[in-house]
């Protein structure tokens, strides 16, 4: 019998690390977006010149997240749907009693965070999942970043896949919004950066040897990030960028993420949902 | 809570050289990282051998070592002649062992 090895562990790693460097090496300071991904796949991941982070990836990477076999992120999928069906809280239900298939709720992730006006706040997926699990099903609501609540917003997000981002900006939610671009535009932390310095300036540059994103990471979180080794949040990622940039990060959860989060899934308008996406 | 996927084809014709597919849900704890809030070590946790098997008989391992990215994917290729049934054992540090098993027809 014949046989043939190849694998997915530092190798991989060492392999995106080297094609980054040499990337870096011969590109810095230019314009590298043209260096990325195949002319097909990218109509799909460009919309009227938006890129999604998804054309700042390496070759590597962009396989993995291309192939559902070999996605890691498809994990929590599956886990989010064992979850699905399991009944808990006093009242005696599972997130299947209400809504049935989780496909029942294709559609959801795109227009989220949206105005909720019971707390007169925007509300995002995670906390509408932890407000179904304390009002219907009465039980307790899973914690940030737990596996469970990154599970089921994976599913939810999974079930979108392909839709476009398509977030609501005007009527009560437009003060939140405004919130959102003004934290995005405001200086902060030791090296006094906004995160428009990086995602709006200077996107498509390097910054050392990674390639900036122009931050529209609307559709992909929650995303699998090799560096993490797993499934993380949008506001995981928010305060990985904070701390960056030496700043004081907020609570993953706290009102001025969410009403980033909302600036940032406007930003992403019209690209498709990529959950569970693979980022470096 | 390891969990286990592999893609192998269905059918195949007899002598073809098919392509094998797995991925393990694991956390692979190289034993060099530290706990932030501790400050210790947390203590190494990997899968070190990887085995298939094909009708029972043994025709493909790997010894991983700590390097090994979580969740692990591997692939391999092998030439199939008659119909039978794969095995895949993944075996944990901790004497743990995790296994799936996939049917192949070969026409």
């Amino acid at each position: 019998m014949s046989r043939k090895v190849s694998m997915n562990g530092r190798g991989r790693k060492r392999a995106a690390v080297v094609a980054s460097l040499l990337l870096a090496a011969g590109l810095a300071g230019y314009g590298a977006s043209s260096a990325m991904a195949c002319d097909a796949c990218k109509g799909k991941y460009e919309v009227d010149g938006r890129k999604s982070g998804y054309l700042f990836a390496t070759k590597e990477t962009q396989s993995i997240q291309d192939d559902d076999f070999i996605n890691p992120g498809m994990l929590w999928v599956e886990k989010g749907r064992e979850l699905w069906t399991k009944v808990e809280g006093e009242a005696g239900k599972s997130c299947a009693s209400c809504h049935g298939e989780p496909e029942s709720l294709r559609g959801v992730y795109p227009v989220y965070p949206k105005y909720d006006p019971k707390t007169e706040k925007l509300i995002n997926i995670e906390q509408r999942i932890n407000r179904c699990r304390t009002e219907q099903m009465k039980a307790k609501p899973w914690k940030w970043e737990s596996e469970p609540l990154l599970a089921m917003t994976t599913l939810i997000g999974y079930v979108s896949r392909g839709l476009p981002m398509n977030v609501k900006i005007d009527g009560p939610a437009k003060p939140f919004f405004e919130k959102g671009k003004e934290f995005y535009f405001k200086r902060r932390g030791q090296l006094d950066m906004a995160c428009k310095h990086c995602h709006y300036d200077f996107a498509g540059r390097y910054i050392r040897a990674d390639l900036l994103s122009e931050g529209r990471g609307g559709g992909a979180f929650p995303a699998y990030r090799l560096k993490w080794q797993k499934i993380g949040s949008l506001h995981r990622r928010f305060k990985g960028c904070n701390k960056q940039i030496r700043a004081e990060p907020y609570k993953p959860g706290s009102d001025e993420y969410v009403n980033l989060e909302l600036f940032v899934k406007w930003r992403s308008r019209g690209l498709p949902v990529e959950v569970p996406a693979v980022r470096r | 809570m390891a969990k286990a996927r592999v893609k192998v084809p269905k059918t195949a014709k007899a002598g073809e050289i098919i392509t094998i597919k797995t991925l393990i849900r694991h956390k692979m704890e190289s034993g060099n990282r530290k706990d932030k809030k501790t400050g210790k070590l947390i203590p190494r946790h990997i899968i070190d051998k990887f085995t298939a098997k094909y009708n029972g008989e043994k025709f493909f391992w790997a010894d991983w070592e700590g390097g090994v990215s979580a969740n692990p994917y591997c692939s391999f290729t092998c030439k199939v002649d008659k119909s039978g049934e794969f095995e895949f054992i993944w075996h944990d540090e901790k004497g743990e062992e995790y296994t799936a098993k996939a049917k192949i027809t070969v026409a």
